[in-house]
């Protein structure tokens, strides 16, 4: 399917939608003024049935503001706690307020809303769906330890989930009311654990995960590093997530 | 002679210093404790170094330093870890306060413009 027969079907699903489920857009930014007003019109302009909650992680720069000034609700934390801890605080705001859905799209603008109604759809079997990379949408070339890392823990977590996950370190994820109130009380804050922890976390309570190909876009500002030694320590703090995801309770 | 005068000498002033902490409310009672203990561990060792001796020979340690050194660096290690336990819990406390704070502050703000602009 190609993004143009997403956006064609997408008016009658939003009417659907409309007055039968809440949903709200979480949307972790720590300095991104540049970004983060492309992101939220975007969103708004594709899916205007949803609210759109930036979580300012401790900015220096205007991210909030800009937030503000494109339509969203902007929450602003006293400093920054990444994303996991900014992921926390926008469950706690979709718990508070009544949400029943909640989806996590990245400021950089790498996450295409072009995507979000199929997220949304896919939650009818599922309670917890990833938008993910490697299943068919988009061509990536992930080489060397950086690759071996994500085959790894897609091995493992596909096996755990008994459903195939291509893409398990993705933070373009769509989770129902259960998994919002579980995740505004308890929501992993290490590297790699607000991903593959929870993952695991959620897997383990008997809940259903899925996912649904996306393409992603190349960031609009800064690039991966491709240095050997980092996609090393990539591989071995990977290895470590999981390791502590597997053993904790 | 002059050996016990130093490690009885400081284990006083380590005894003294931790008193003076707990007098002054810096340190927890549970802390107190605990380093009041050391201090009274470490004041009978330093007036008697080889009170150990009989204990070191009977597991098989040479003398009875080589065992208060053991025990100390044993003592260190949970110390540290302790503190990283701590430190751990802390932070995991203030995340949920910072959390709390910017709720409350939406909220407020929330309020201020419903009631400038009704």
């Amino acid at each position: 399917m190609t993004d143009t027969d997403i956006l064609s079907a997408r008016p009658r699903d939003a009417e659907d939608r409309a007055g039968a489920r809440r949903i709200l857009i979480i949307v972790p930014a720590w300095n991104e003024e540049g970004s983060i007003a492309g992101v939220i019109s975007e969103i708004e302009d594709a899916l205007p049935f949803v609210d759109v909650l930036v979580v300012d992680d401790g900015s220096t720069d205007e991210t909030a503001k800009a937030a503000r000034a494109a339509g969203a609700v902007a929450v602003t934390l006293p400093y920054n706690l990444g994303v996991g801890g900014a992921m926390r605080l926008g469950y706690k705001y979709a718990r508070d307020r009544g949400y029943d859905v909640a989806i996590q799209v990245d400021a950089d603008g790498q996450h295409d809303p072009a995507y979000i109604p199929k997220l949304i759809d896919a939650l009818s079997g599922a309670s917890l769906v990833i938008g993910a990379r490697f299943a068919g949408e988009g061509d990536y070339s992930v080489r060397g330890p950086r690759r071996w890392a994500m085959s790894m823990l897609s091995l493992v977590l596909s096996r755990m989930a008994r459903t195939k996950l291509t893409d398990t370190t993705s933070g373009f994820r769509a989770c129902d009311r259960d998994l919002i109130n579980l995740f505004a009380e308890w929501y992993p804050v290490e590297y790699l654990g607000d991903t593959v922890e929870t993952l695991v976390r959620t897997v383990r309570l008997g809940y259903r995960v899925g996912q649904i190909p996306v393409a992603m876009r190349k960031r609009t500002v800064g690039t991966p590093s491709q240095s050997p030694l980092k996609a090393m320590l990539y591989l071995t703090r990977a290895f470590f997530a999981l390791f502590l995801a597997l053993v904790r309770r | 002679m002059n050996l016990t005068l130093l490690t009885g000498a400081t284990a006083l002033l380590f005894l003294g210093f931790i008193f003076e902490l707990v007098r002054r409310r810096k340190l927890r009672e549970k802390y107190a404790v605990l380093w009041l203990a050391v201090g009274v561990v470490v004041l009978a060792l330093g007036l008697f170094p080889t009170a150990l001796n009989r204990v070191a020979i009977a597991v098989g340690v040479a003398n009875g330093v080589s065992l208060a050194l053991f025990f100390g660096v044993m003592f260190l290690l949970l110390v540290c870890l302790h503190l990283s336990w701590e430190a751990s819990r802390l932070e995991d406390e203030t995340r949920v306060l910072a959390e709390e704070v910017a709720l409350l502050r939406l909220r407020l703000d929330e309020q201020i413009e419903e009631r400038s602009a009704p």
